[in-house]
């Protein structure tokens, strides 16, 4: 099968929403990384091409699962992100499925003129863990709280960009990632998020997926932000405000369709990430709608600020990412319809 | 367990979907490219035979640079006697009529500036045919200004141009060779001196020394010149064979120009064990051009007509 045709195929459609919506409850707590070591394991097992590069975080990236399973597919490459993403290529272009985790500011900031010139160039079948998203990483501070990804890897052609909400989907997201051609980034954080989505929850790559249906206004989410918004939404109804939630876990190749769908349909648009507004959703969703169909859209997200320490939830409530700032932008969206 | 096998060779993405650039055929007559006969890939070649298979890939560096108007002499001149002796002395495995072999060796240009000599090399060893050299530059050529594998050219194994990338490439190929699918596979990757500057090349040597690659050998052309000058008024490099020896690898400095050293540099780095290899291989920029020879100005630029003919009528 050629490349094309192997992305193709991984992007029909067979997410319904049509139909009931199951209504989403919180089932425990668990970080996003978890899922993505859970995740590699389970590729290491199905596949004997899938190797794991170390940047010495590996019990904080959680590849540590993979290198204590498979210690003969794992290699340290010591503290060299930038390196390590190109031994990663080299390791593509001889036919491996090279999974290399760090820090999302080092993986994304540090690494972006060797995804660029050296992963997505090349078209090379790497795919790079970015942990430690946003600020709910907490007291590590502003280095530490990576919140350019979307921004930085949304805009290299080729690359396949993936943002999953909770720890089932990341387990999910990781091994779609690893089975789907192409240079991949997958973004997950440190501190425990709500779970919810469950173990046969659809997930696919490229497809939005519709968790709550409404028509009064849409949030579109990504990352634990998709669990404010849920909250958000359900709360919101009690007030008569029927809120669709939409869970834009693929950023690139982001769902067109789907926004639109939402534009027209609810006539008033929320973004919600724990990343950047510029350029990050926020600034993909607008760019969308600018062209196809021009809606109010207010943004959550950080607003051109470092993070700083602190505690993961007083550090969301404090940049504003909490469901309680999904409803007040929800209902300014709304006052801005026509 | 299975493997999970994409199609990866070659890449036609890079294509903008109308025609590759066809020189006329005027200028495939004025240089006889219609006639020619591929070099093979032997280890019974003379020195001479190999010097004039240099010579060879120099007249084609020239023609390929006058043609594109632009582009890069000085280094692709002076590393020709490397590439003919690494892919004609019968130091690398390839086969031309199949080159996306599985049990190819790899050769990673990490200085990507230079592809006019790999492209050079290439068409001499008849992975493609010497007419494509003309289109080095244009649009849609195969040839791009720096190395693009989304152009599918045989013999391209990796995009660069951004300096320092090139080396943990070939990091990656030869750690996957030994150590994952453990094969008899060999990789090289060719930087320039000037580029040994980058981070990433001292990060991508500890890695092949930590991992005792020793099916790597990686070739410093040591030419002393960078574009904004000498190499050590830019950036001081020396001691550049201690420095690799410092951090673990074989080091073998030799003369780049003399096929006789160069072939003894290939045959020792292939018996090397626990260890990657690095040749410091001092050569002269712009190498058998009188006017170009050792001089940094000709690092970026391309002969005018009337200095490749002068070119052309030295490089017999
Ligand atoms: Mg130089």
């Amino acid at each position: 099968m050629s490349v094309t045709a192997v992305k193709e195929s991984s992007m029909v459609n067979t997410a319904s929403t049509n139909g009931q919506m199951p209504r989403y409850e919180m089932h425990g707590k668990k970080a996003t990384r978890f899922g993505f070591g859970e995740g590699l394991v389970v590729l290491g097992e199905r596949y004997d091409n899938v190797v794991a590069l170390g940047g010495d975080i590996t019990g904080s990236v959680m590849t540590s699962y993979f290198k204590e399973k498979f210690p003969d597919r794992f290699f340290s490459m010591g503290i060299t992100e930038a390196t390590a993403t190109l031994v990663a290529t080299g390791l593509a272009l001889s036919g491996h499925i090279p999974f290399f985790a760090t820090y999302g500011a080092f993986a994304s900031c540090r690494n972006t003129d060797m995804i660029r010139i050296s992963m997505a160039y090349n078209d090379a079948n790497v795919k790079i863990g970015g942990g430690h998203a946003g600020i709910s990483v907490g007291e590590d501070g502003a280095t530490h709280q990576a919140l350019e990804e979307i921004a930085i890897i949304r805009v290299m052609p080729n690359m396949t960009l993936v943002v999953p909400c909770d720890f089932n989907e990341a387990k999910k997201a990781t091994i779609a990632v690893g089975e789907y051609y192409g240079p991949c980034y997958i973004r997950f954080g440190r501190s425990d998020v709500p779970s919810f989505t469950h173990e046969d929850t659809p997930f696919e790559i490229g497809k939005a997926q519709t968790f709550k249906d409404g028509n009064d206004a849409a949030v579109i989410a990504c990352g634990p932000m998709v669990w404010e918004a849920l909250v958000a939404a359900y709360e919101l109804e009690a007030e008569g405000i029927n809120v669709r939630v939409l869970n834009m876990a693929t950023i690139k190749p982001l769902d067109r369709a789907a926004i639109v769908k939402a534009a027209s349909e609810c006539g008033a648009i929320v973004t919600a990430e724990e990343h950047q507004i510029t350029a990050g959703l926020g600034g993909a969703v607008a760019e969308v709608l600018a062209q196809e169909h021009p809606a109010p859209v207010e943004f959550i997200g950080v607003k051109d600020t470092f993070g700083g320490s602190g505690k993961p939830d007083e550090l969301m409530e404090f940049f504003g990412l909490t469901s309680k700032d999904v409803k007040a932008a929800v209902k300014r969206a709304i006052a801005r319809k026509r | 367990m299975a493997r999970l096998t994409h199609k990866t060779y070659p890449l036609a993405t890079g294509f903008h979907g109308s025609s590759r650039p066809t020189p006329s055929p005027e200028l495939m007559a004025k240089y006889g490219y219609a006639d020619f006969k591929p070099f093979s890939n032997s280890a019974d070649h003379s020195d001479a035979a190999l010097l004039e298979i240099a010579q060879s890939i120099r007249r084609d560096i020239i023609r390929e640079l006058v043609e594109a108007k632009s582009g890069h002499s000085g280094g692709p001149l002076g590393s020709a006697d490397i590439f003919a002796t690494l892919y004609f002395g019968g130091f690398m495995r390839y086969d031309v009529n199949n080159p996306w072999w599985e049990g190819r060796d790899r050769f990673v240009l990490s200085a990507g500036h230079m592809c006019p000599v790999l492209y050079a090399t290439l068409a001499n060893a008849g992975f493609f045919p010497k007419s494509e050299l003309l289109t080095l530059r244009k649009f849609n050529s195969r040839l791009q200004g720096h190395p693009g594998r989304d152009m599918g050219l045989p013999g391209i194994e990796s995009s660069t141009g951004s300096l320092g990338q090139g080396l943990g490439i070939a990091v990656g190929m030869a750690l996957a060779d030994k150590l994952v699918d453990k094969n008899d596979r060999r990789v090289f990757s060719l930087t320039g001196d000037g580029e040994i500057s980058e981070g990433e090349i001292w990060e991508a040597a500890m890695i092949a020394a930590h991992w005792e690659l020793d099916n790597l050998c990686m070739i410093v052309d040591r030419n002393n010149c960078q574009i904004d000058g000498r190499t050590e008024d830019v950036m001081k490099l020396n001691p550049v064979g201690d420095k690799f020896k410092a951090f673990n690898f074989h080091v073998i400095e030799c003369n780049g120009n003399s096929i006789a050293e160069l072939r003894h540099a290939f045959a020792e780095a292939r018996e090397v064990k626990g260890r990657p290899t690095c040749i410091v291989a001092e050569t002269y920029m712009g190498r058998g051009v009188s006017f170009m020879e050792d001089d940094y100005r000709w690092h970026g630029k391309p002969p005018t007509p009337e200095q490749a003919e002068v070119a052309l009528t030295e490089l017999v």
